[in-house]
């Protein structure tokens, strides 16, 4: 192995930003973001240089740290997976740079403020870990990129310093630590077990042994814990929701895709040979009971922010489908069509979510409060905020031609071709799920006030225009991936069958909303359906009830910890009993 | 020498499943970050027992997971001053260090929710 041409500029993906933080610590003050805005461009370069050397060279680029090869040196290295993800953070990182600037300028009267300096840096701080985990070749080297990550993202949680942030700061920190903490320990025996560290040498020496399975249950535990999913998400909601916008954007939309990736890059590239199908089809069902939890929990939420958090609760979910469904006919993990889909699935979600909390948080801005209820009259103040909520909550859905649409394509045929019929119920059902409280926002905002609003502050046109955009690049995503994985779901994305389907999606999303909301939209329904509907209506709520106290029993602490060791063990059992 | 592995090993088990222990079961965050440091040391200490029996390789005394577990030990003390300044941060806007928050709060709610 060799550096290839262009290798450096894997190294510049990671140091622009780091060389961004340190010199904005170092300069201070507004300097912070002046510094920020030039890293963001600078690293927007990098990003497009590599994708420009990866199509000339058709191939993985490979950078050797001081020339030395593994095993005995380190590597990095950037493939496909990891070129997609660097350009969607590079995307998303610039959306959020340029609403940022409204919410994170320094004031005219001081010289430097704390919670712009903190995020300006946090910010590039949080991208350099990112490209790091992207582009590293070895897990040790991951591990590293993991603990910066979350060391840049938990101080974002409590940017306000209230002390309810504070908590859920220290609630993920610590729940964070324990996961990677398992995630060295599989790391550790890695190394005693195959003497190297390195994803490709491992690749090859790997078996199926006792440290090798110890080792993939204890990391991939670790991993889901980072990534709060389901039944690992305690520090979740309340981190993401407690967040400024800006903030909670980078939290929901980037942050965690960190550690997701990292479950995919040891999946399918470190231990294929090792996991089965029976402990994917476990990682998908976690995926799915947080698709059920997440999204019933988040229809119940009275606060919007809360909503948006849940939401992403249920969305990690989707990431997860992937895995059994990439089981082809040959046993073993391999690069599918169900792999691109995840991949699609994640940037999607990562565009859609930032816009939905931007669009969130600017609505809480002009407002003053995010209670449900009380959005009445706010389409016709910010109708721009409105439309990006709509259009973000279109692409969650997965309604065409968004990326999530064709990754439920994707999804949908790999699901048909190997006969696990029980993943299409799941994306049906979450689908409509995501629709219902999409549906129940909307409803409520669209609903005219008894008196017009009048916004309490100015809302910045750059800061709407932004989150716009990037809940248009989720909606349009689409077509960047028919161009470029030249499949032809879109071909026939507007058939009628497909319109009929989208309009019973939004329908049957009013009408869960209708029956499991906490509060009715007032325009919704007439006196007769409430009626009819009337003891459905009560059912439903007890159920949703019951998903609301097993989500509220889960976050306890104990609970969770508990959760974490289950899960560590029940992935070990799966890939022992499947073999 | 193996038996001198598998004693630190023997040893790091121990720590880690103590630490996992107190990790889970104390409600205070500071013995939550103490507990952190023992399951941390622990790994640290397989690491050490990994290099001295010389793992896949059969060296005695293998150096790069020695180098590796150095940079193990600063991270792990960075994560600790992190949290320990959200703690500190937390006493000075509450006057106490309990992360039960968003559990309902229960008029008999004692030990046990963290």
């Amino acid at each position: 192995m060799t550096t290839t041409p262009g290798g450096l500029l894997l190294v510049l993906a990671v140091l622009v930003p780091f060389v961004g933080v340190l010199a904005g610590f170092a300069l201070g003050g507004r300097n912070a973001q002046r510094v920020a805005t030039l890293t963001i461009l600078a690293g927007a370069g990098v990003a497009i240089a590599i994708a420009a050397a990866m199509a000339r060279s058709g191939d993985a680029l490979v950078y050797l740290l001081g020339g030395w090869a593994p095993p005995l040196g380190i590597a990095l290295r950037a493939d496909g997976l990891a070129l997609v993800m660097m350009l969607a953070v590079a995307v998303v990182i610039l959306g959020i740079g340029v609403y940022a600037r409204a919410d994170f300028g320094t004031p005219a009267a001081v010289r430097e403020a704390r919670a712009p300096l903190v995020f300006w840096t946090l910010l590039l701080a949080i991208w350099g870990s990112l490209n790091l985990v992207f582009v590293s070749g070895d897990l040790f080297t991951l591990y590293v990129a993991l603990e910066l990550l979350t060391f840049a993202a938990v101080p974002l949680v409590s940017l306000d310093g209230k002390a309810d942030t504070l908590r859920a700061a220290l609630r993920y920190l610590l729940y964070a630590l324990l996961g990677s903490v398992f995630y060295l320990l599989g790391a550790v025996l890695l190394y005693g077990a195959y003497g190297t560290l390195d994803i490709q040498l491992l690749s090859q020496r790997i078996v199926p042994e006792p440290a090798t399975l110890a080792a993939a249950a204890l990391m991939t535990a670790g991993l889901l814990a980072k990534t709060a999913l389901f039944p690992l998400h305690l520090w979740l909601p309340p981190a993401h929701a407690g967040a400024p916008a800006a903030a909670s954007a980078v939290l929901s939309g980037l942050v965690i895709k960190g550690s997701w990736f990292l479950v995919v890059r040891l999946w399918f590239n470190v231990f294929p040979g090792v996991v089965n199908l029976q402990s994917a089809q476990l990682l998908a069902a976690l995926g799915a009971g947080a698709i059920l939890v997440g999204n019933v929990v988040a229809l119940r939420q009275e606060r919007l922010k809360l909503l948006v958090a849940y939401s992403t609760v249920a969305q990690i979910g989707y990431l997860f489908l992937m895995f059994p469904l990439a089981f082809g006919a040959a046993a073993g993990l391999d690069a599918s069509d169900a792999l691109t889909g995840g991949m699609l699935q994640a940037i999607s979600h990562a565009t859609a979510k930032a816009a939905m909390f931007m669009a969130a948080g600017l609505i809480y801005l002009a407002l003053g409060h995010d209670r449900i209820a009380g959005l009445a009259g706010v389409a016709r103040a910010l109708p721009v905020s409105v439309l990006t909520f709509a259009l973000a909550g279109a692409a969650l859905m997965g309604l065409p031609p968004s990326g999530a649409y064709v990754a439920k394509k994707l999804f949908f045929d790999a699901a048909a071709g190997s006969g696990q019929w029980w993943w299409e119920l799941v994306l049906d059902v979450g689908g409509l799920l995501t629709a219902s409280y999409v549906v129940l926002v909307l409803a409520h905002a669209l609903c005219p006030a008894a008196d017009p609003i009048e916004p309490r502050k100015p809302v910045s046109r750059m800061a709407e225009g932004a989150a716009l955009a990037l809940a248009l690049c989720s909606l349009l995503l689409g077509f960047v991936a028919d161009g470029a994985i030249s499949l032809d779901a879109l071909s026939s994305a507007l058939t009628l069958s497909d319109l009929w389907s989208a309009i019973l999606l939004v329908v049957g999303g009013g009408a869960l909303a209708a029956a499991l909301g906490h509060r009715l939209p007032p325009l919704a329904v007439g006196d007769a359906v409430v009626a009819l509907g009337r003891p459905l209506r009560r059912a439903m709520l007890a159920a949703g009830g019951m998903l609301a106290w097993t989500d509220g029993m889960l976050r306890q602490w104990p609970v969770a910890g508990l959760a974490l060791i289950a899960v560590a063990i029940a992935f070990g059992a799966a890939i022992l009993t499947g073999r | 020498m193996t038996d001198a592995a598998t004693l630190f090993g023997l040893c790091a088990a121990g720590l880690v499943g103590l630490g996992v222990y107190a990790l889970i079961v104390n409600p205070q965050p500071l013995r939550k970050i103490l507990a952190f440091n023992v399951v941390g040391n622990g790994v640290f200490v397989l690491f050490g027992a990994v290099a001295y029996g010389g793992g896949a390789l059969g060296w005695g005394g293998d150096p790069v997971p020695q180098a590796l577990l150095i940079t193990g030990i600063v991270v792990a003390f960075s994560a600790t001053a992190l949290a320990v300044a959200l703690l500190l941060r937390l006493f000075d806007e509450t006057g106490s260090a309990t992360l039960a928050s968003d559990a309902p709060a229960k008029p008999d709610a004692d030990a046990g929710e963290a």
